[in-house]
């Protein structure tokens, strides 16, 4: 019993280092643009499929795929907050989010076009094979490698926006964009390198999750909920809150999965609703 | 001179009446078929449009009429939903004068779409759905339940691996009703075989991340973890199931597994587990030019469902030649008598409940180096004959009783 429940303590925590991952980009868009970024499912698919392609059809390796495609895919990111996105700022926050929610089906319909629903299957690379026997489980080493990459990067990016001076600019970004602007700092640059930075953190967890799940068009639409509400219950907005709740919540669901599986896939939205209802900004949100 | 012409002006009235009479015989001067599929879901790749090409080839390769009246095949996504399903269902049948539905991929959809073709008193020619229902408790006098059902996986993947010395079971199922109806069916083959079942866990469906049932199942200490799920869900359970290294003592049986899923895992992950189909493309020399056929149209070689809509809608033709009317009692009572020997079903029979009897195979999937030329996918193991492959007609389905 014993046993059993640090195996699956193991998984949830292996889990939650991937919300935490996902709502991270998530968390950083809407916290420094206040934009509700629908489409990072979608982005999340794209990093996971482009690290596909370039293996298919460039020989890209494993490695390279994970400094490559969260860049390539980070500039498409930018390139659509220039064309479409920042037309949008300063309106009511749901038209930015129909816009990325047409942006997430448009990314879905064509590979689903492309390549079918089933998708297509990516190998663990060759280093990161095989596992270590912990005694009570089996732990693939490739999902070691995600639990510590993820924290690494999240810890990386929670410190680079809260702690140093390039952090500063961007959160003066939202918070006094006119005063920004008169002190000669860019701010439309720094808009749109924040937008492809979130959507390059997507393309990244989809690299990270290619070699685990299929790589399918809808892989991200199941996981975005989750992130959703990983990211409301952290406080809209709230970088470390998002981390520490995407962990938390991959432990929750893990339990949840051994003592009463069928009840894994609303846990999540059971916690929000209570967490809602004792503080409606969240667990670490700034109270409205 | 003038009564020979009034003699030929007759006999032309006659046979002009005559073809009129034939006419008569076919409703709206058109057989029309409506593929009813998931285009764009979770079954999209096993069905959907590969199931249009298919219907589309029967309707050619049948000369494009039946009794000299055209046939068109018209399609629509049926999105999985079961009120979706029976509102085009309703529409296709009231306002486009459609006389069978084909495919109704996923269980919930057929058994919405069924009622309404009964009561309407048309065809449906389920070829993607597997629920033992459908000819059981559910049945309907206007059913054909064409290419597999859940007892028939069950029996091929259950009965093979437990003679194979995988006696105790553990499974992963989908929490909803084909999950259950394929576990229940594959728990009795395995006790029956003189297996064992230890226990089940049930994941909500779909779901992405298997590793907490893989551990589960792992800490069962089982010999075979029966997958009771399909598509996605079972993808992804096989892909983890070797990511945590489960596969070196204990063996995956996958209940539900088509072509198109092997295609998408690879064989170097799917490699040696056994499964159950009622076709394969590469079987013999017949099943194999059909395919090549469908491939040139599709880009994707056939899956057994797919292959199933054509060969169902051929011998639905068939029968509406041989009935002389797309009438559709008269169409059933002959389906139900001319036996289906084609490409795809040898000594296939359809029997008082609508379902389909016709041997099975059992298919192991082969190694990256037994795979020769692209899509060289399966070796068949065994043939199983019909009269062990499907259950026999349960009387709790009224058509079984009269």
């Amino acid at each position: 019993m014993i046993q059993a429940l640090s195996g699956q303590l193991l998984v949830g925590l292996i889990n939650g280092s991937f919300y935490a991952l996902l709502s991270l980009g998530l968390a950083i868009i809407f916290g420094l643009l206040d934009v509700v970024n629908f489409a990072h499912g979608a982005q999340y698919m794209l990093g996971a499929f482009v690290a596909w392609m370039a293996m298919q059809y460039l020989g890209i390796n494993y490695w390279s795929a994970l400094i490559l495609v969260p860049l390539a895919v980070g500039v498409l990111g930018m390139v659509f907050e220039q064309l479409v996105l920042r037309r949008l700022y300063g309106l009511d926050p749901l038209y930015g989010l129909l816009l990325t929610f047409g942006l997430a089906l448009v990314l879905e319909g064509i590979f689903q076009n492309a390549f079918g629903i089933s998708g297509k299957s990516y190998p663990v690379p060759d280093l990161l094979q095989g596992g270590t026997n912990l005694g009570f489980m089996f732990l693939p080493r490739y999902r070691m490698w995600v639990v510590v990459v993820s924290i690494a990067v999240c810890f990386g990016c929670w410190f680079m926006i809260e702690r140093t001076r390039l952090g500063a600019y961007l959160r003066a970004g939202t918070e006094n964009p006119v005063l920004l602007q008169a002190f000669g700092v860019n701010v439309p640059l720094i808009r749109a390198l924040t937008y492809g930075f979130g959507v390059a953190l997507a393309a990244f967890a989809g690299v990270m999750a290619a070699p685990i799940y299929q790589v399918t068009p809808l892989m991200g639409s199941g996981v975005i909920m989750v992130v959703f509400a990983v990211v409301v219950i952290g406080g809209m907005g709230s970088i470390a809150g998002s981390i520490i709740t995407g962990l938390g919540l991959g432990l929750i669901e893990g339990l949840t999965k051994f003592f009463y599986a069928p009840a894994s896939d609303v846990v999540v939205f059971v916690v929000m609703a209570l967490v809602l209802l004792a503080r409606p900004a969240g667990l670490f949100g700034r109270q409205l | 001179m003038r009564r020979a012409f009034s003699n030929m002006a007759l006999g032309g009235i006659l046979i002009l009446i005559g073809t009129a009479a034939a006419v008569a015989q076919v409703s709206g001067d058109v057989v029309k078929i409506g593929v009813l599929t998931d285009m764009t879901g979770a079954y999209s790749d096993l069905a959907g449009q590969g199931s249009v090409i298919a219907a589309q080839m029967a309707a050619e390769d049948f000369g494009g009429k039946v009794l000299g009246k055209p046939i068109v095949i018209i399609s629509a996504d049926h999105q999985n939903k079961a009120d979706v399903a029976s509102n085009i269902a309703r529409k296709w049948y009231d306002e486009e004068q459609v006389d069978a539905i084909a495919d109704l991929v996923s269980s919930s959809t057929a058994l919405a779409v069924m009622p309404v073709a009964a009561e309407k008193k048309r065809i449906t020619l389920i070829s993607g759905a597997a629920s033992t229902p459908i000819e059981g408790e559910k049945c309907t006098a206007y059913n054909v339940h064409y290419t597999y059902n859940t007892y028939s996986m069950a029996v091929g993947t259950g009965r093979a691996v437990v003679q194979k010395g995988g006696k105790t079971w553990f499974f992963i199922v989908a929490d909803y009703v084909f999950g259950k109806t394929l576990e229940a069916d594959t728990s009795k083959v395995v006790i029956a075989s003189g297996g064992k079942v230890l226990g089940d866990v049930k994941a909500p469906f779909p779901t992405t991340d298997f590793s907490s049932y893989l551990l589960q199942a792992q800490a069962s200490g089982a010999q075979i973890i029966g997958l009771a799920n399909a598509g996605a869900d079972t993808i992804n359970a096989i892909k983890q199931a070797n990511e945590f290294g489960i596969t070196k003592k204990q063996s995956l049986a996958g209940l539900l597994v088509f072509l198109s899923d092997i295609h998408s895992l690879g064989l170097p992950v799917a490699k040696g587990m056994y499964l159950t189909t009622a076709f394969y493309w590469d079987r013999n020399g017949e099943s194999r030019k059909w395919s090549k056929r469908f491939f040139e149209r599709h880009k994707k070689m056939p899956t057994m469902v797919q292959a199933g809509v054509y060969s169902s809608l051929t011998h639905y033709f068939n029968a509406i030649k041989a009935a002389g009317t797309d009438d559709a009692d008269k169409v059933m009572a002959k389906m139900k008598q001319m036996p289906v020997n084609d490409f795809f079903a040898r000594n296939g029979h359809i029997g008082a409940d609508g379902l389909h009897r016709h041997d099975m195979y059992l298919a192991q999937v082969k190694s990256p180096a037994e795979s020769k030329y692209p899509w060289d996918y399966y070796k068949i193991v065994k043939t199983i004959p019909a009269p062990e492959a499907f259950q026999p007609p349960d009387p709790i389905c009224p058509q079984v009783k009269k």
